[in-house]
This record gives structure tokens, sequence and C-alpha cells, in this order.
């Protein structure tokens, strides 16, 4: 195993494109070359080694590099950026748009994740210790491409529009999240285990958001189905009960609420004999 | 400054040259017979083709629905970024670039010449004021009259003349330079909630049918004597069984005609070529088109061909817009301009595996392959809507080789190979036919005189490609023609040097060119007198702040006609 380890020196007041720090383009290049990679502070163009130090060892295999991160990367933008193998470490927060278009490998964040976490992924895992931003796993404004695979998990909160047009994979929250989470879900899993602000999966086409904790309401545009005790999130097996609802009915969506009873006694008058 | 390009292989098709080896000297941004080679600046075009600046005829670049897709699509902007050089502004866009970064693309292609198809007269202070921002480039724009209330009460009481000055008025108010037709008494019969199958079909409340609104504008070009015949967008626009209407829309002037020059102009036939009934049935009719535009001398078209890649669709035919966006599911935007024209934008990706874009595909080809006559049919992708301007390399090399094609075809659904006879064709362009498609023809189209050309007076707008075409064979060597069309070795406008190897190295301004008809005088005061009231009953704005002073212009060029009244 081969590690990197970039300490950042300089803080920046404004964004720092960081999309260059990724183990498939470190691998096979001297400590040099990698020094000299791009970043980009705003519209200025800058070496990495300008904001890093950067010392340890080098590899050409992908799959054994690992690299570590220190400092306040709130302005980091696109760490990890397609990244397709190996380890990114983060001690301390990790900025916006972090493991963007990523195909493979981990990520772990020891400290907050910004908004975009995981935007666009195709698989591989992110791991974010503490809270995280808006759009966690979304697609860029406007398209209609979220996540396609691969794991996130977020060990604290999250705010709005969690998953919004996610494909597949699987998205798991232990803390709470804002609104409109699963927004436009077309396939894939958001599990949640704290509470919810409500509008959950709104315009869902199809998938699963499972939320163990509480929901202000449930959107009229979903019909319930029916009480279940168990439910599979990823590999892992839920226990509820849950009441299971359906929609969204405006998007003509076959996608399904799994929403803990115990915890949204509340819900009780939806439930048919 | 003075500039001698030594040494490449010429082709100037409308002066008959074809591959030969020659110098051309500039001076003064104009080409002149010879320079003084100890003063002038030499450039080594040896083993280069030298062309004329490529002029393209029909490329949304500007205006309000252009720049609503803008709004409309920002995962378009992120795909496709262009950073910022000492020289050059930074921009984003893939489909619908920003205005500068459009300039920019088209003059690292050798294009020097590009004309915006269809501006709402109301909104064009709009595109002009995006035209201005497009550095480089000389450019013009259309303005719509096929769905004017005005134009249309005119023609209905057969009132031509009338007609004739009101357009010549709007022509100079709106600074336009051609009348522009798109599915002509559809966008307004669709505002009544009713729709125009058939070019015999009444306008609600106007009574007046396509094949009138289509005649009458075609005696209105005649009468002002506009160096572009009528633009047309055909009726049924992307309906299956289109191509009836599309030959109908041809013939329907043809005994208007007087002489060999064209009256029509039918615009990305791609789009109006379907046989069937619905989308599963499919077929390509572009023999049908083919056969009547050799058979006949009046009409030319462009090809509006199609790329398999993301794109956005945006035209001032509404009905359609909103039929596809029935269609595709997306997200659109469909306006209407009041007394005037609608407009639509939908995003749209044309995919090679799905059997009706295949079609659509093998459509514009076709076209391309089987009109035999290069001057009367031109290379489009009617930018945004068959897919972005910067696949021109790619069309070519589809032009010039049959071996892609047949490569391309392969992967396609098998139906498409029955319900074409795309793989039948052997034809293959060569490299002076790709230089009348793509300028030489567009430029005469237009009635450009100084452009499209390399003869003696022509303005110095020239594009070097680094290919050598006595050593490759465009047949086999497809990418490497891709390659050298993507980029050029030189763009030179105005006797500049704008573009070296793929970097701008100059951002200058382009002219805009507009009409200035000169129209009896008394002719105008009448039809002045019946606009004010017009105006008063039609329209939100008054008539002393409709016209677009010439002051808005960055270079304004007005090219001054006199009409036949």
């Amino acid at each position: 195993m081969a590690e990197i380890k970039l300490t950042l020196k300089v803080t920046s007041n404004v964004p720092l494109d960081v999309g260059a720090i990724s183990p498939n383009n470190f691998a096979g290049k001297s400590l040099e070359e990698i020094k000299s990679l791009d970043v980009w502070e705003g519209n200025h163009k800058a070496r990495l080694d300008d904001f890093f130090e950067v010392e340890g060892e080098i590899t050409p295999n992908v799959e054994n590099l690992t690299i570590l991160l220190h400092g306040n990367g709130s302005k980091f933008r696109k760490l990890g950026k397609a990244m397709s193998n190996g380890k990114i470490l983060v001690d301390g927060p990790a900025g916006l748009y972090l493991g963007e278009e990523m195909t493979g490998g981990t990520i772990t964040v020891n400290g907050e994740a910004g908004s975009w976490c995981g935007t666009r992924m195709k698989g591989g895992l992110i791991e974010v210790k503490g809270n995280a931003g808006d759009y966690i796993g979304a697609s860029y404004r406007g398209s209609t491409e979220g996540m396609k695979g691969g794991t996130i998990i977020i060990h604290g909160n999250a705010g709005n529009d969690v998953g919004s047009w996610m494909q597949d994979g699987l998205i798991k929250i232990f803390g709470d999240v804002g609104q409109f989470a699963g927004v436009h879900l077309q396939n894939g899993t958001i599990y949640i285990l704290g509470n919810s602000e409500g509008r959950v999966g709104a315009q869902m086409k199809n998938g699963k958001i499972i939320i163990l904790g509480s929901v202000p309401a449930i959107l009229p545009s979903f019909s319930f189905e029916e009480v279940r005790d168990k439910v599979k999130a990823g590999d892992e097996k839920v226990a509820g009960p849950f009441y299971v609802f359906s929609g969204d009915i405006v998007e003509n969506g076959d996608g399904k609420l799994f929403i803990s009873m115990k915890n949204n006694p509340h819900l009780k008058f939806l439930e048919k004999p | 400054m003075e500039l001698l390009i030594k040494n490449g292989f010429v082709y100037d098709p409308q002066n008959k040259v074809n591959g030969e080896k020659m110098d051309i000297a500039i001076q003064n941004g104009r080409i002149v017979e010879s320079v003084d080679p100890t003063k002038a600046v030499i450039i080594d075009a040896s083993n280069m083709i030298v062309m004329p600046g490529g002029v393209d005829l029909h490329s949304h670049i500007a205006g309000a629905k252009v720049n609503a897709g803008r709004l409309l699509r920002p995962e378009d902007h992120y795909k496709d970024v262009e950073v910022k050089t000492p020289i050059t502004r930074s921009g984003v866009g893939h489909s619908i670039p920003s205005t500068f970064t459009t300039g920019y693309r088209y003059a690292r292609m050798g294009y020097t010449t590009v004309f915006e198809p269809a501006t709402a007269p109301l909104k064009t202070l709009h595109t002009h004021e995006e035209l201005n921002d497009i550095p480089i480039l000389d450019k013009a724009c259309f303005p719509l009259f096929g769905n004017n209330w005005i134009v249309m009460e005119y023609l209905k009481e057969n009132r031509i003349e009338e007609c004739a000055a009101y357009i010549a008025w709007m022509l100079n108010a709106t600074k336009g330079y051609a009348i522009k037709i798109v599915n002509p008494g559809g966008v307004e019969a669709w505002g009544w909630g009713k729709g125009i199958k058939s070019l015999d079909d009444q306008v609600p409340y106007f009574g007046i049918t396509p094949r009138e609104i289509l005649r009458g504008l075609c005696k209105v070009n005649r009468l002002l004597n506009l160096p572009h015949p009528i633009h047309v967008h055909c009726n049924n626009l992307g309906k299956p069984g289109n191509y009836r209407t599309t030959i109908e829309t041809m013939d329907c002037v043809s005994d208007l005609a007087t002489d060999d020059k064209p009256i029509m102009h039918v615009t990305h036939v791609q789009f109006t070529g379907y046989g069937g009934v619905d989308w599963a049935s499919l077929a390509s009719r572009a023999d049908k088109i083919a056969k009547y535009v050799n058979a006949h001398r009046h009409v030319t078209i462009d090809l509006g061909q199609i790329i398999f890649t993301d794109t956005t669709t945006m035209t001032a035919d509404g009905p359609f817009q909103y039929q596809l966006y029935l269609l595709t599911g997306n997200k659109w935007i469909n306006s209407d301009v009041e007394a005037e024209t609608g407009a639509g934008v939908v995003p749209m990706r044309y995919r090679r595996n799905n059997y009706a874009h295949a079609v659509m595909w093998a459509i514009g080809l076709e076209l391309a392959l089987l009109v035999k006559d290069p001057w009367r049919v031109f290379m489009t992708t009617d930018h945004p809507n068959g897919g972005p301007f910067t696949s021109y390399p790619r069309v070519i090399s589809w032009l010039m080789s049959r071996e892609v094609r047949r490569k391309i075809l392969a992967k396609a659904p098998r139906l498409t190979r029955v319900r074409t006879n795309l793989s039948a064709i052997d034809r293959e362009y060569t490299f002076y036919e790709i230089a009348i498609v793509t300028r030489a023809g567009t430029a005469k189209i237009l009635g450009l005189k100084n452009k499209g050309h390399l003869g003696v007076g022509a303005d110095a707008d020239i594009a070097i490609y680094n290919i050598n075409p006595t050593e490759i064979d465009p047949s086999k060597d497809y990418k490497k023609v891709r390659r050298a069309f993507r980029n050029t070795a030189y763009t030179i406008k105005d006797g500049e040097i704008v573009a070296k190897d793929g970097e701008i190295t100059k951002a200058s301004n382009g002219r805009t060119y507009w009409i200035k008809p000169e129209v009896p005088t008394d002719l105008m005061d009448a039809m002045k007198a019946t606009l004010v009231e017009k105006f008063e009953d039609y329209y939100t704005v008054k008539l002393e702040n409709y016209p677009i002073p010439e002051r808005y212009l960055a270079q304004s060029t007005p090219v001054n006609i006199k009409a036949n009244l």
C-alpha cells in the first residue's frame, strides 16, 4: 500500500477546483509531476504545490494508492472527480461536488461534506462521518441523469433533495434529512434512519425510500398499499413495521415509500382496512 | 496588411478552380492579383487545402428563443466549458454555446459568415444585441413573416404591392435580410386551437391558406428584388408522411419562376422528408424529394442533418415543438409573439439505436447524395435542432466516405437498412463538392457577391485546412478528414489571421448585413397610413418604438436594393 499525504498550507477565499486530486490521476506519476498538476483557484490556474505540501510514496497501481488529505477543505470543489479505484481519506471538511462522476474506489471523510456530494456517481463508496449538504447523489441542475450506482453513507444529517433523479445505487443517511428526499427518484434505494421534513418522493417513478424516523405528512399523490414487517435496503434487512405507500401518481410512478409505523402514529388515518 | 498564401491546393468552385496549386494574394481585406512578396506576410500552405471562408445559411445562433434555450438547459453548459485566454472570453454550452464561444468555434472550423434564420420581428432587437456579441463572423438575421397578421390580411385581399411595401418597411425596421416563413399559417391556426394539415387548409379568422401565403410572399420577394429567395420551413414538419406536403410546397410556386434563378429555399428538408403513417412505420422519402429537386430549377434545399448526440431543438414552429414535448416528455418552453409568430424549445437526444432517429439520420445524407446539383443542396444541421454546428466535420466525413456511412448503418436497427436507400448509394463527395455545399453555393443563394469565392475583389475570408488532397483518400481516411475540418491551420477574416491551428489569434468584430430597400414614397406613405391603425389595434408597442435604429448594430452593413414597384 502506498500513501500520498497532502496537507493544505494556504486556505483560499474562493472556490478551489481540486478535480485533479484522485488516485487515477496520481498513479504512475512522480511526486514532481503530482506537484505540478493543475488546480484552479477561482478563474486562475495554479499548481497543486501552491496549495498543498505533497509527500509520501508513489505507485503505478491505482488500487494500492491511498491519498490522505489534511486541512480545511470547505472551499474544495470536485475532490476525487471521476475516480475509478483507490482510496481518498479526508481529515476535515471536503467541500462541494465530492466524488463527482466517480465510478469506483472509496472516499472517506472525517468531517463534513458540502452539497452535491456524489453527484452523477456510477460506482464506489463515499462515506461521510459528519453532516452533508443538499443534493446528495443528485443530477446536475436541469439534467435528468442522477446517481447511477454505488453507495453513499452519511453518518450525520443531510439537506434537501437527497437523491434527486437518482437512477440506481444506495444512499444511507443516519441522521435527519430536509425536504424532498428522493425527488424525481427513478430507481435505487434511499434509506434514512432519522426524520424527514416531508414531501418525500415527490414525482418519483420507481425505487424505494425507507424512513425510520418521523415524517410530517405523505403527499396526497401517494396511495396506501399495506403494512409490511421488514424491507431490504441493499444487502441489509431493516425491521419495521412499515406503512407502504406507492406513487407518485402524478408521474404514473410505481415507487414505494416505507415509513416507520412506530414513529408516525399520525399517519394511521391513511391506513385502509 | 498584406498576406500571401503560397502553394495551397485551392478549391474555389465559383471560379471553377478544382484543387490547383495556386498563390492567393491579399491586400486591405480583399483578394488582389498580386502583392509584393518581400513586404507581405507569407503563409506556407503547401500540402494544405485552401477554400473560401465557410458560409452557413441556417444556424440558430442568436435571438430570444436561443437564449430561452440557454436558460432552460444549465446541464448543457456544464458539459462543455471554454476557458478564457488573453484574447478570447470564457464561455459555455454544447448545443447552445454562449455568443462569444459561438464565434470562436465557427472561426476555428473555418466559417466566417453565419446567418440566423428565424427571428420574431418584435424580438429582433434582442437578436441584434446577441449578433453584436458574436465575434469574428459576418452575420444577418431573417425575420419571420409566415404567420404575421398584417401580411395575412394584405395577402387575403390580394394587395401584393402594399404587402411588399410593408415587408420592405419591416426589413428596414428590424434590420433583417430575407423573408423567413415557418409553418405558414400553422402557428397562427394553432393559436386558435386548430391545426394546418395541408396547403389548402384555412387559417381561422384570417381565411387564408398556406398556399396563398407562400405564393404571395414569393411574389413580394420578387417585387422587392431581395438577394435571397423566400426561406421556407414547411407545414407538417416532423410528422411521418409529410414528404407530400414538402413537394406540394415546392410545387406551389413553380409557375412563378421566370428564369433559372431559384425562387424558394426549403430548409432542413430532413425533417420534412418522412414517409410512413406513424413513427413505427417511418421511412425515407428523400428519393422523391431529390427527384423533384433534380427536375425543377426554382428550388434549393438544405439538409438539417441530425447527429447522434444530446441537443436542443428550437423553432418558431410552436405546434411542432408541442408535439415533440408530447413525444419526449422533456421539459419545454412555448411562447406566442403577439401578432407575429410563436416559438418553442425542447431538449432532445438522438440515439443511433432508435429506429426513428436512425432513419432521420439516413434521410439527411440521402438528400445530399441524391440531389445531383451540389449548387442547390447545402450542408446544415439546422443548428442546434439536428445537432450542434461543431459536428459539421463529422457530416463532411459522412458525405465523403461510403465506408463510414455503412459502418454506422451496420450498427443501426436492422429495419433502417430496409426502409432507407442509403446503403445502396455509392456517391462520395469530392473536396470540390464539399466547398460548394459549405461555402460557394450558400454564398450564391444568399446573394453575397464578395463571399464564397477567391476571385479578385472578394472579401479575404479564407480557410486553410491541414490536409493534402493528393495524398489521402477521404473515402478510407475519413477520420483524418474529420480532424482536418475540425480545426483549420489558418482562418483568415477580412485579411487578418483570426485562428491558427485551432487557437483564436484575433477576436475582431464582424459585420451585420441588412436590407435597405428603396420603395416609391407614395406607396410607402399609403401603406404607413394604414399601418398606424393596425399597430394601434394589434400591438402592445407603439409604431414609433418598433423600428431598431441603425446605431444598435455594432458594424452595420446595409445592402441597398431597388424594388420593382
